[in-house]
Formats: structure tokens, sequence, C-alpha cells
């Protein structure tokens, strides 16, 4: 049995409590520890400055040119946080509840309200460090709704909501740079987690320049290094995003958590061919306005326009009218998934569906006549001013979409298709974040997360900034203090020499395969195999199949790869095989996930366990546990299991019907 | 920060760029304004210079205007020997350059020749002093003769000395080349200036871009049209 | 969208690395959808010659999205290539023609080195935002956020010029190899902040003091920068930083 170490007392208390009585370091001794942190998104870049800030001695790394490219940086929609600046009922307990319900019931209650209670001081924080959210005109902070939510607790910066908080983190994290607190290390991969004593002590990375490894002392690692999304070959992360770091620690003895707990977002650019290497996100934003729906005639090749209203299936209207097309993400997902499957898939690919704007166009251009006093205006007139709302509210959006596509949105519906986005799963962590390995944390979406199986939108921006301002800062601290006295351990014990050894003959067995196969195809293979077996739905028969084609798959990788170059340069194409390696193990690991829990919960949809609707069902008397899974050994995993007690959210059934 | 390293940074070399340049902006007008004197005879065929004689004889004997010389001789200098320091450190700072260049597609082409023009300006402001400032202050050649002005006061001929010089074609082509060097150099470094100087405001930027295209074509123009009118005889004796 | 498939001819950079010296090479690649990103045809390329056993050839690429700054090929003599307001990612082959010849190069300053093929050394920029790129506020002495009203038109304007995702085009743009809107984004985007302005003077002084350490040239508003900006971060904000630079020196105490 897993011990989460959640500290006694009610839950509103929890937080307060622990940081009340958490042990402490004095300024002094944190001069003399050395923190290393993996990854510099928005929980690395928070926790690195915040750390270099106390005044520890901090390394950090990216595997980018610089911090700021991190894959936060993509994020779109917002930032949740309890304010309740509209004074429409938001709480602490209320962004609790809908988190921990919008996950699904699959999440801790004290991480989750923890997370609530800071959510405010990170917009604070954030203001304070310069990051430009929206404003009224007033002078004040605006605020959006996002779907699970009944309140306006999203702040946001136009479509870069992302980009500006992780632009804040960076500022703050090379400020710290600046006064010589953190060192930074770009273009540096960390490629093993070196345990002295049963003690995570610091990493192997090597660098990506020179193709040289290097070995860096810390009391404690920290890993901010993102989900593994990456595993499905297409999805909406950033192409070097990989779960090397994580995995890594996983074989060092850190638990992974929920690994099958993948989000798929429903709006996002259908893929157009072979050659697709990522899919582009469409904002959630979009479903506020637009209309979802495919034919009701299956295999209709006939143009959008061309198709009458009575012969449009709104689908999603049609099967919840209570929500609409502002259903949650997995829902949405699910149902086009569903009509395509069925048949009534759109585009040439049929793997589509239509996300139309006519009717929002015309309905804002009837608002927009009457505000001119233009109350016979003729229809040409009304869909003029309609798409200058439009273009007005998404425009850039409605671009991006035009310079993929080449198709213009404003007078052709758009078509999208959902795609694989986070990762809810990641490392175990106990309430202090730390992984199973003492003094290795994880953090953001690195770690198995606040998200249960279905993350709300606007809540990953959240996680990120309060693991690494707010709470990494504190419980650190708790595991520090017992290491005053371990002076810095030189890189020259045998723990170092010997991880170095083995990452190092790592590469050069990956080097000598000279195989035919590139990796690139390698991991399109994978992603072909996890999009099938391990996506949107999942049955036992297929996930069975899965894990067979994998461990094959393996093997494959592991004999016939080609990897041009040599090691001691920079080599993109060795850097990637590094990764895909890993997401190959991974891979494995989650549809073993996927297979053991036998229910369907958020964005895990197990086809053997739906309402006779088709609808997703829970099953909390069998699976009210976060599952983590323990390396033993090639395909070998135990699995340790966290029993899930809910003394304050009472779950109940989802329904949007 | 003190003054010299304030100063010599790229934006405190603009800065000196931009402040001479004004000055020698301000200087033109005052230059147009007394020369355009001359064409007084295009109303008044018995003028035959002498309103800008009384001119040119005031500009030299006033104290006042004596120091501003010397003080419009150090912003020539210091404007030409910082833009030449600067087109020369700007250069370097790409030692291996593209194959294909941006060209025309992001600026103007006389926006990226200041440098060039500005050369161009200063082998003809060389040519112009020895026409006109050197004679009139040290050598006389051309000016033997002092005449009297209808204010009753003795001084040089300097109209005469014009229309003698400007008798020459290859001089008229080449203050006329030199004027549209001007106008370009003008084009881009009016607005430019401003900028520099820290005009960011979209209002004004707009006001300042319209008077700087009306400066740069009215000011070259009227001097161009000087060595032209005298060659063409419609300005002379 | 209708799409078709395209021949195209390809001069790359190739370079081993720093120290080495670099030449074009020339690729003919064929049956190239327009539908693909510039990159996937790339990718394309890149699949083909690991299989014939050559070189791929290096290019910074992460977000693919048009977001993360890395992407930075210099494509026919335009950063980022032809399109307006478009990163390299976001470039589509729909852009040429068939049988055209396309010429790529890395960014070229001196202060972004070569370190491969089309890679280049950015890290001068985060130098620069080292030397003043922040408000310094550790994290939890922020006040409440809306203790502090914006104006929204500064706020909106904030925002556009933080919008810069620092990718270098204005430098590989710019004759002078000039970064100054790269560093006026940023200096603007604190200035216009209330938050920022205790440490405006320093700000500007100390980040223009670094870009000239750097080795980036200085400004001539030539306007290059802001035609192939893909974030079409205004020239105006050279002019706020010129103005808070000037501001700075000239109330200076030392």
């Amino acid at each position: 049995m897993l011990n989460s170490k959640t500290p006694a007392g009610p839950l509103d208390q929890k937080w307060t409590d622990y940081k009340g009585h958490v042990k402490l370091v004095n300024p002094a001794n944190k001069r003399k520890l050395e923190v290393v942190i993996i990854g510099t998104g928005l929980a690395g870049a928070s926790a690195a400055a915040s750390l270099g800030e106390l005044g520890y001695k901090v390394k950090a790394f990216c595997f980018q040119d610089s911090p700021r490219r991190a894959h936060s940086i993509a994020a779109q929609g917002g930032i949740n946080a309890a304010k309740n600046y509209q004074n429409d009922g938001d709480s602490v307990f209320r962004l609790f509840y809908d988190t921990i319900k919008g996950g699904d019931y699959r999440a801790r209650e004290s991480n989750v309200h923890r997370l609530a209670e800071v959510s405010s001081n990170i917009i604070d924080q954030c203001v304070a460090q310069g990051v430009p959210f929206a404003r009224e005109y007033g002078g004040l902070l605006s605020n959006r709704s996002f779907g699970g939510t009944q309140v306006q607790r999203t702040f946001y910066a136009a479509g870069q909501t992302g980009q500006q908080l992780l632009i804040g983190a960076y500022q703050a994290l090379e400020r710290q740079v600046a006064l010589g607190n953190v060192e930074m290390y770009n273009r540096h991969e960390m490629l093993d987690v070196v345990v002295i004593d049963g003690k995570a002590r610091g990493i192997i990375a090597r660098d990506l320049v020179s193709g040289k490894l290097e070995r860096h002392f810390g009391h404690a690692v920290l890993l901010c290094s993102g989900g593994y999304g990456n595993v499905f070959y297409l999805s909406t992360n950033a192409m070097g995003s990989n779960v090397t770091a994580a995995w890594k620690a996983h074989k060092k003895g850190a638990y992974f958590g929920n690994p099958c707990f993948t989000q798929i977002h429903p709006t996002c650019i259908p893929v157009s061919g072979d050659h697709q290497s990522k899919l582009t996100l469409m904002s959630e934003s979009l479903r506020n306005d637009g209309r979802i729906w495919v034919p009701k005639k299956q295999g209709d090749n006939r143009k959008p326009g061309e198709i009458p209203e009575e012969e449009r299936d709104y689908y999603l209207e049609r099967r919840y009218p209570a929500f609409g097309n502002l259903v949650p993400r997995d829902v949405a997902s699910r149902a086009a998934k569903e009509r395509c499957d069925a048949g009534y898939g759109v585009g040439s690919s049929k793997q589509a569906v239509y996300l139309d704007y006519a009717d929002a166009i015309k309905r804002y251009g009837h608002i927009e006549a009457g505000k001119q006093g233009m109350h016979e205006a003729d229809e040409a007139t009304v869909i003029r001013l309609g798409k200058e709302v439009v273009k007005e509210k998404y425009g850039n959006l409605f671009d991006m979409y035009e310079k993929i596509t080449g198709e213009n949105p404003y007078e052709v519906p758009m078509r999208i298709y959902p795609a694989v986005h986070y990762t809810m799963g990641g490392i175990w962590v106990d309430y202090e974040l730390m992984t199973t390995v003492p003094g290795l944390y994880a953090l953001g979406e690195a770690n198995f997360s606040d998200h249960g199986a279905n993350r709300l939108g606007a809540s990953a921006l959240m996680q990120g900034l309060a693991d690494g301002y707010f709470i990494i800062p504190y419980t650190l601290g708790s595991y520090l203090s017992d290491d005053i006295r371990t002076a810095s351990i030189p890189t020259t014990d045998p723990a170092f020499e010997a991880a170095e050894k083995a990452v190092q003959e790592r590469i050069q067995t990956l080097m000598n395969i000279k195989g035919t196969q590139t990796v690139e195809s390698f991991h399109k293979r994978l992603g072909r195999i996890m999009w099938d077996k391990c996506g949107m739905a999942r049955n036992a028969e297929g996930l069975k199949q899965a894990i067979a084609e994998i461990q094959q798959l393996k093997k494959e990788f592991w004999s016939d790869v080609r990897i041009p170059g040599a090691i001691d340069e920079m080599n993109p194409e060795l850097d990637k095989a590094n990764r895909v390696a890993d997401f190959i193990e991974l891979g494995e690991l989650m549809c073993i996930d996927a297979l053991d829990r036998k229910e369907s919960c958020g964005g895990h949809f197990r086809e053997e366990s739906q309402t006779e609707e088709g609808e997703a069902k829970r099953d909390d008397v069998n699976f009210a546990y976060v599952s983590a899974w323990e390396y033993k050994g090639e395909h070998q995993w135990q699995l340790h299991k966290e029993e899930l007690e809910f003394e304050v959210a009472k779950p109940t059934q989802r329904s949007y019907k | 920060m003190n003054w010299s390293s304030i100063l010599s940074s790229s934006i405190g070399k603009k800065i000196v760029m931009a402040v001479t340049g004004l000055f020698l902006i301000s200087f033109l007008l005052v230059h147009m304004g007394v020369n355009a004197c001359i064409f007084k005879d295009l109303f008044d065929p018995t003028d035959n210079g002498d309103m800008f004689n009384r001119a040119a004889d005031y500009m030299g004997k006033t104290a006042l205007i004596r120091i501003m010389e010397v003080v419009l001789f150090a912003g020539f200098f210091v404007h030409i020997i910082q833009g030449l320091i600067l087109e020369w450190e700007n250069r370097n700072k790409r030692k291996k350059g593209y194959a294909v260049n941006l060209g025309n597609k992001g600026s103007k082409w006389y926006s990226r020749s200041m440098g060039l023009l500005g050369t161009i300006l200063l082998l003809f402001l060389i040519l112009h002093w020895w026409h006109f400032w050197i004679p009139s202050r040290f050598t006389h050649a051309g000016l033997e003769n002092p005449i009297l002005l209808s204010n009753n006061r003795v001084s040089h001929d300097m109209f005469k000395l014009m229309t003698v010089t400007f008798s020459e074609w290859w001089v008229v082509v080449v203050y006329v080349l030199a004027c549209i060097s001007l106008a370009y150099h003008l084009l881009h470094g009016f607005q430019s200036a401003f900028r520099t100087l820290g005009l960011s405001n979209t209002r004004y930027i707009k006001l300042i871009n319209a008077l700087g295209v009306a400066y740069s074509v009215i000011v070259p123009l009227v001097f161009a049209l000087m060595p032209i009118s005298m060659k063409m005889g419609w300005v002379g004796f | 969208m209708e799409h078709k498939n395209i021949n195209l001819t390809l001069k790359v950079w190739k370079q081993k690395n720093g120290q080495s010296q670099g030449r074009f090479e020339t690729y003919l690649v064929n049956d190239i959808s327009t539908e693909m990103s510039f990159l996937e045809m790339f990718d394309v390329l890149n699949e083909r010659l690991i299989k014939e056993g050559k070189e791929p050839i290096a290019f910074d690429h992460d977000c693919r999205e048009g977001i993360c700054g890395m992407c930075s090929m210099y494509i026919n003599g335009r950063p980022h290539g032809p399109w307006e307001g478009t990163t390299t990612c976001q470039l589509h082959m729909r852009a040429f023609k068939d049988g055209e010849t396309i010429v790529v190069e890395p960014w070229r300053a001196n202060a972004f080195p070569v370190l491969k093929d089309l890679m280049v050394d950015r890290s001068s920029f985060d130098r620069i935002i080292q030397a003043g790129g922040f408000i310094s506020v550790n994290t939890g002495n922020a006040v409440d956020a809306n203790a502090m009203p914006v104006e929204k038109d500064k706020a909106d304007a904030s925002f556009a010029a933080a919008a810069c995702i620092g990718c270098g085009a204005c430098v590989a743009a710019c004759k002078n190899s000039s970064a100054m809107l790269f560093l006026s984004a940023k200096v603007t985007h604190l200035a216009l902040l209330p938050q920022g302005s205790p440490e405006r003077k320093t700000r500007a002084l100390n980040m223009i003091a670094q870009m000239d350490k750097e080795g980036f040239g200085a400004c001539t508003n030539t306007g290059a920068c802001e035609a192939v900006c893909p974030k079409e971060i205004s020239i105006t904000n050279i002019a706020r930083l010129n103005q808070e630079y000037l501001y700075a020196g000239l109330t200076a105490d030392k």
C-alpha cells in the first residue's frame, strides 16, 4: 500500500497545517544545498526561480535552445483561479469540487484542494511579474468561462496565455541566472538519475551540441519534464516533448501513476496525410459559438454548403441537449469518433467533423445590424457584419486554420478531429510531490497530477505553476532539512561512474545497430498501435494485441534501427532514437495499465464498461484507486494501489444529457 | 552609467546622429532661405543678386552667426565621423553574409543606403566648400572685385561667383545629383531622427512622416533649382 | 482544399559544426504535397537521406504551431519564408510553385553563430533578458492582482509587445544584425505596466549594454525587422525603447 503522506485534519486545513509545521532550512544552509531541475516549462521554470530566490544552488536543464521554448508556451485558453472577481459564487471549494468531478473522481482530494487554495496566489504572482492578462476598461482583470464549470474563473491573455505565463516564469528564472543562483544548461538532455544509498543524488546529462556526457550532483532532483503525449506520434505536443527523463526515473525506482490516462482534445485540425508530423489544437473556446455536425447520410461526398439543413446531424446537440456543443472534452471527442467510425465522417480522409460558424455569423450579424439601427438589413449585410464580429473574437484562430489547411473558415465550415493533447498520468508522487525515490520529485504534467482521469480546460497551467511557485518551495525543505550535513558528493563517485557508463553503453548499442529503418518510422508505427488500440476507446482484446505488437516493435527497433552520424557531435537523430526507445517501453506500460483498469473513467474509455446509451461507466467499487506501477525488469511491472478516499466530494455519475 | 558610456552605446551613437542630423536639417532650412534670395531676380530683373548678397553679407559679418558656424562645423564633423563609424561597425556585425538577400522586400533601398548617400554628400560637400566657402572665407578667388550693396555696405559679389560656377554643365549636373542624394538621405533621416529620439506616439509619427516627406522634397528641389536656373539663364545678370 | 504534388530543388546550407566551413548542398525533392508544412517537407527529405546513408539536415524546431520561436530558416532571402506573419513551421508548401528552386540558409549574424547546418546559437537573447528583461519580484511578494488597475490600452499594447517569441528573425533580416526589435518588445512590455516601472531606467540601460556586448548592431530604423516578424511586433516599440533609454541616460544619477 502506497503512503501518500497526506497530512491529517480537515481538508481545508491540511495545507495550512502542513506549512505551519514543515521543517525549514536556514538561509546559510540553503546556500550549500544543490538542486537539479529537469525541464523549464511552467513547473520547472517557476520552481527554479523560486528555489533560486530562496537561496538554493540550482542547476536547470532543458533540451531546447532556451528555457523560453518549453511547450507550456503553446497553451492557448487560460488559467483558472478561485478569485471570485466576478462575484458569481466561485470559491476555493468550488474550484476544488469542479476539478475533482471533472477528473471523474480519480484524483487525490488533498492535492486538489491545495491546488485550489494556491490558485489565487498564482494570479497575484504572475501579475506582479508583468504577465499582461486581458483587462476590462476599468483596468481590472477580465475572466472568461471554460468547459466543465458554471463560473467565470479563467484568466487569459488572448489566445496566448501559456506563452505569457511561461515568459513570466522564464524571466524570473533568467533573473536568478543573472544573480548567480541558477545555472542554466540549454540543449542538454537528462539521460539518467543517479541514485546513491537509495536517494536521488544527481543526473547524467548529454550536451546535445558536443554530444558529451556530463555528471551533475544535486541533493535533490526535480523532474519537470512534461507529459508523454508524443507516445502517440501525432499529438498537439511539441516535436521534442518526450518521456525520457520520467522514464529513466521510473526505471530507477519511481512508480509510474495512471499511465493510461490520456486527454484527447476534441477540436484539432485533422490529419492531412502520411507526412503529418504533429497536430494543431484549435482552442476550446471555438465551441462556444460553433456548431458541430456531420451529414445524416453515410459517405456523403457533397460539399458542406450543398448539404441542406435537414440532412445535417448536429450530433452533440442531439445526444446532449443540456450541454450541447459544450460538453467536456472527453465526451465531445468520443462522440466525434463514434460518428466517424460509423461512416459519417467528412473530408478526404473521412476522419473529421464540421465545426460550423455560419449560424454564429448570422446571429452576430443580426445583433450588430440591430445595434447600428439597420433593422431592414439584407442577408449580405448581416453576413458581412457577422463576419466582422467573429473575426474580432476568433480572428487569430481562423487565420491559423487557413494557413494550415488553405481553406477559408469564414466561408466553409472548419474540419476538426480529436487529437492527443495532455497526459494526466505520470510519475506517482506523494503529497510533497516526492516520487517513490527519496529526493526525487516530479512537478507539473510530469507527475500523475491532480486531474484524475480527465483534466478541465485551463487547469494545466494552474497546476504547473502551483507546483513550482508555491508547493515545492515548502515541501522540498522538509526533505532537505535532514540533508544539511550531506556535503556535495563528488561526481567521481562510483554511482556516477556506473550510471554514465550505462548511458554510454546504451548510446553505443543504438549507434552500432546500423539497421535499415529510420527512428521516425518506428515512432510512427508505435503511434499507430497506440492510437488504434489505446486511444479514445480501448478493449481488452485490442490492448492485448497492442502489447504483443509493441514488444515485437521493440525487438525490431533494437535490431534494425538506423541512426546516421556520430556520438560525439550534434546528432538530432540520436536524440530522437533515445526518446523513441523510451516511448516504446512506455507504450507497453500504458496498454498494461489500460488493460488493468476495466472501468471507463474520464479520458479512459473501456468499451466493455459503458451504459446502454454508449456513455462511459465508472466502477467506484473496484477501481477507486491510483495505479502506481513499479518497474521490475523488461516487460515486467508490479502494480501498487493508492486507494482514493473521498471524504468531501462524494462520487456521482457524470451526466451532461 | 556615465555620459561617455551612454553616448557610445548603440542607441547613444544613434542619438548623436539624430541630434546632429536634426541640427543640420535646421541649418539646411536657413541655408536654403538665404540662397533662395537669388530668386528675387526672377521677379525683379534689376536685382542682379543684390538681395542675396546682402543676406550673405549679413551672415558673414554677424558675430552670432560666426559662432554658429563653428558649431555647424562641429555638427558636420560629428555627424560624418559618427556616421562612418556606425556604418563600418554595423557592416561588421555579419561576417558571413547571405546568398540571397532580403533586399527591398523588407525595407526601402535608401534607408539601407544612408552610409552611401552620406558619403556622396560628403564628397559633394568638399566640392561645395571648394566652390564657395573657401573663396569667400580665405582665398577670395573669383571675388576680387567688391561691390556696393543697396544698403551701402561693401561686400563680395557671391552672386557673381555663383553664376560663374554654375555656368559649367558638369557642375550643374553634380549639384543636381547631390540634391537627389540629399532628398533620399533626408527621406529616411528626417523621420528616423525623431524615432531615435523616442517619438513613439502613432499620431505624431504620422505627422512627422508627412513633414519629413515634404521637407525632403521641397528643400532639395529649391537647392537644385539654383544651379539649374542660373545655367538656364532664368537668374543672372 | 485542392492539393497537388510538386517537385522542387533545394539549396540548403550544410555545415558540420561551428568550427568548420560550410557550403550549399543541392537536393531534388519530388512529390511534395502542397498540404505539407515546410518542415514536413524537410522531414520527408531527411527520411530519404537517412535511408540513402547520407547525413540528414539539422534544423531547429519544436512546437510546430508558431509559438515556441525555435524554428529559424532563412528561405529565399526572407526569414521564415514568403508568408507574412508566419513562422517557418506554419509555412505550407502551397506557397511554392512546381519546379521552383528554394534556397535555405541559417540566420546570419555574428551574435548567432552557426552550430550545425541550419541551427544557430541564440543564447545571446537569454543573456539580454538576464541583463534586465524581468520584474524583480520574488515568489510570494505579490499583492492582490486587482490592487493595481492598468489602463486597458496600455495593457493591450504591453501584450502586443509581449507576443514576441524570441525567434531572432528581426536580427536575421536587419542589415545591421541589430536585436533592437527583440529588445524593444521586452522593454515595452514591461515599461507600459506599472509593475515594471521601478526598474525602467536600469532595464533599458543594462539591456542595451548587453546587446552591444553580444555583438549585435545598432538600429537604423530601416523597418526590415517589422516586415519579417512572425508576430508582427511593431517598430514603434523601438522608438519607445529609445525614449526609455534617453530618459534613463539623461536622468541617471551617476
